[in-house]
């Protein structure tokens, strides 16, 4: 056998390299093109109809007397933006980028409108062919300046409703010790439970929003991708830490999972929180958002149980107050980062993806949790496993009543 | 994020708990989340004082407009607004042998694409190339043939109202037997008939989907001077149209003459002291009524023209679809006095402009 196939092989001096190999295909396609173009297409026709005109506007800031939209072209062909009417009257406008949009390209147009806070408007693009891109700003209100000040509040909107909540979770830990450990798996299970919640929230929130934004870059295909990319990410981050924990799991005993785990599961509460964050921040952004305290203490409650998400897989170890600090800062701390892009450079495309990465993070910890919800029998959906789950997933879904963003 | 308005209600109606106000209050003092916790609570009054929204008049237009850079390509559309008030179309006429006036025109049915605001085009169908179509001028008692040639690619009508036998009346269905009715694409028919009665009336055609097929630009307005002439004036004609550049059957530019706010940049000059007299159309579709309103002064008004006394005098009317009627008015001040629809959202969506007085 061996001496056949070394007989059949190419002489190593015969052969071509591998990079070239590689660029056959590729110079071939390259030809193909340039034949193509440079006969105009042969045997295709004209469009059988009037261009489809597709325009989303990813951005809407009001100053005073002036209404500045950011629009992307998501269509096939270039879009000359001709006139702007607002609420049935035209209005003056500027394009910073030309009234001319190609495919993909985007352009800010500065409406001059006398705008009222807390009206309605109904804005109507009107492009070269006649057709019309609505946009409704439903409530009127001046967009905050991105200062100084307002990156402050931002902060301390993202610390009250990521930060403080889920350190305050973090304060179960001692019970999490003293818990049996029948009664650690139904926690586990609460938290698995929990974080089930958070991924179809987050995902449902990636849909909605991945609505809103340039089709031409994708819908729903952002979401998912976002979330397979970043599942595969952080599998691949845990096999790479598979050996290190090996060798840890050997010095210290079985719960030696504890630590990475916990950090896991951060790790996929924070992406969460991002999103919580981009949505408080855009929202408020718009004026679509009053920040009632109301708000503030529903998203504590509802985020205080994502703490003790974060310390159950801890309750065999004794961390240092550094690492709960830490954790609590990687779930809490992307509500901050959140609200600054949801505020300041909303992109909805960028936003979707952003939420299918925490769907992804969340889907990958629940499979790391899996094995430690598993009884002495190694079921995995024992009866207090399940009572867990579903316990984890309404406490989530009640307290999410108390805020929708 | 769209956040609906209930929801905003919602969350708002929750800054009752204040209780918990208080002691975030307590915990972390800031302005800006404390005037942003206040929510709802800030009245307007407020905000106002706070300069939340100072309005800067020096960057205020006066008025709605087009974005001031560009101007529609009257070249390009063939014809100039300002040139249409006062261009009349009296044909061709010789004297029968009964001594009556023959007078005749030619009309062509054809699609032109025309610039209805600065940067919208329009693909237009149009009577003569123009929108509104010929002026068609005559006096009461002649005998009226206007040959039409549908050059288009549909099936047209010239539907005039007057009064003129079934056959010639320019509806599909009606006078086939005599070649008339529909015209296809590609055929001519004429249409005969007497100057009757005097007045100011119109033409369009009569090809279902009316809506369609008028507001495409198939209409014009049709004079018929009395046999004792109205005293002399400077005569505007001023056919108020639409058009609804998106086909969803409301108009998104609306004018008189065609192009949106012309009259804003292009005054129309008149004289001060001088009769002026206004043929004023109401072609516009999809809306059941529009107006025309004038600054600073008061008309006579004729409704559709048919006599020579006015029936009211007044500076605003409505008319609905298809109704017209004469203006008679003198400005005594000089200066600039704007007209305009008084249906507001027609104003603003290009039904307004200014009469010059010198």
């Amino acid at each position: 056998m061996e001496a056949r196939a070394t007989a059949k092989r190419v002489p190593p001096s015969n052969r071509v390299p591998v990079s070239l190999l590689v660029l056959v295909p590729l110079l071939l396609i390259g030809a193909a093109i340039a034949t193509f173009v440079a006969l105009g297409g042969p045997g295709l026709g004209e469009r059988t109809g009037p261009p489809v005109e597709e325009l989303a506007v990813e951005r809407t800031v009001l100053r005073p007397d002036t209404i500045a939209l950011t629009v992307r072209n998501e269509g096939a062909d270039a879009i000359e933006i001709a006139q702007v009417a607002v609420n049935d009257g035209y209005a003056p406008f500027t394009a910073t980028d030309g009234r001319v949009v190609g495919r993909l390209g985007s352009t800010t147009l500065e409406i001059s409108y006398p705008w009222i806070e807390g009206e309605a408007y109904r804005i109507s693009l009107l492009t070269s062919t006649g057709g019309t891109i609505e946009h409704e700003v439903p409530v009127a209100a001046e967009t905050p300046a991105a200062d100084v000040s307002f990156f402050g509040l931002m902060t301390l909107l993202g610390v009250y409703v990521g930060v403080i909540p889920v350190s305050l979770g973090m304060l179960w830990l001692p019970f999490a010790r003293r818990v049996r450990d029948r009664w650690l798996r139904i926690l586990i299970a609460f938290t698995i439970g929990l974080l089930a919640f958070l991924g179809i929230d987050a995902a449902v929130e990636g849909l909605e929003i991945a609505d809103q934004g340039a089709a031409a870059f994708g819908g729903a295909e952002l979401v998912l991708l976002g979330a397979v990319s970043s599942y595969l990410a952080l599998a691949g981050i845990d096999s790479w830490l598979s050996r290190r924990r090996e060798l840890a799991a050997r010095e210290s005993g079985a719960h030696a999972l504890g630590p990475y785990l916990a950090l896991m599961v951060a790790v996929g509460i924070g992406m969460h929180n991002l999103g919580e964050g981009l949505a408080i921040g855009s929202a408020y952004a718009t004026g679509a958002l009053a920040l009632g305290a109301f708000l503030v203490v529903g998203f504590a409650i509802h985020n205080t149980t994502e703490g003790l998400a974060i310390v159950t897989p801890l309750a065999k170890r004794s961390p240092g107050l550094r690492r709960l600090i830490a954790l609590g800062l990687v779930a809490g701390a992307p509500a901050i980062f959140g609200a600054w892009i949801g505020a300041a450079a909303f992109n909805p495309s960028v936003a979707a993806l952003l939420l299918g990465a925490g769907v992804g993070a969340i889907a990958q910890v629940i499979w790391q949790l899996v094995p430690a919800m598993r009884d002495g029998d190694g079921r995995a959906l024992h009866p207090g496993a399940v009572g867990g789950l579903l316990v984890g997933i309404a406490a989530l879904y009640l307290t999410g009543l108390l805020v929708s963003v | 994020m769209h956040l609906k308005l209930s929801r905003r209600r919602l969350l708002a109606g929750g800054a009752a708990a204040t209780p918990a106000l208080a002691l975030l209050h307590e915990a972390i003092p800031h302005e800006g989340l404390h005037r942003a916790l206040g929510g709802e609570q800030t009245t307007r009054a407020e905000a106002v004082e706070a300069g939340a929204h100072v309005s800067h008049h020096a960057r205020r237009t006066p008025h709605a407009g087009f974005a001031p850079d560009r101007q529609v390509d009257h070249r390009a559309n063939g014809f100039n607004p300002t040139d249409l008030l006062r261009d009349y179309d009296h044909g061709k006429t010789r004297r029968l042998a009964s001594g009556r006036v023959l007078r005749e025109w030619e009309l062509v049915a054809s699609e032109t694409e025309i610039e209805v605001a600065p940067g919208i085009r329009y693909e237009a169908w149009t009577y003569n190339g123009r929108v509104p179509g010929p002026t068609l001028r005559c006096r009461e008692g002649e005998r009226l043939r206007v040959r039409f040639a549908n050059g288009s690619e549909h099936p047209h009508t010239i539907h005039f109202h007057g009064i003129h036998p079934s056959w010639t009346d320019g509806v599909p269905g009606v006078g086939e037997r005599r070649g008339g009715g529909l015209i296809e694409s590609g055929e001519s028919y004429v249409y005969e008939f007497e100057a009757a009665p005097f007045g100011l009336h119109l033409y369009h055609c009569h090809v279902t989907p009316l809506a369609s097929h008028i507001s495409r630009g198939l209409y014009g307005a049709f004079v018929i001077d009395p046999k004792r002439a109205r005293p002399p004036a400077d005569e505007l004609v001023m056919v108020m149209n639409g058009f609804d550049t998106n086909f969803d059957l409301e108009n998104e530019v609306y004018a008189v003459n065609t192009v949106g706010f012309h009259h804003l940049n292009d005054p129309v000059r008149v004289r001060k002291g001088e009769l002026v007299r206004i043929y004023l159309v109401n072609a516009l579709e999809f809306d059941p009524l529009n107006s025309f309103h004038v600054h600073a002064n008061f008309f006579h008004y004729y409704p559709t023209g048919t006599s020579l006394e006015p029936s009211e005098f007044t500076d605003t009317v409505v008319l609905g679809q298809g109704q017209r009627g004469i203006l008679e008015l003198r400005f005594p001040y000089p200066g600039r006095f704007m007209f305009h629809a008084h249906v507001s959202e027609f104003a603003e969506l290009g039904w307004m402009g200014f009469f010059e007085v010198a």
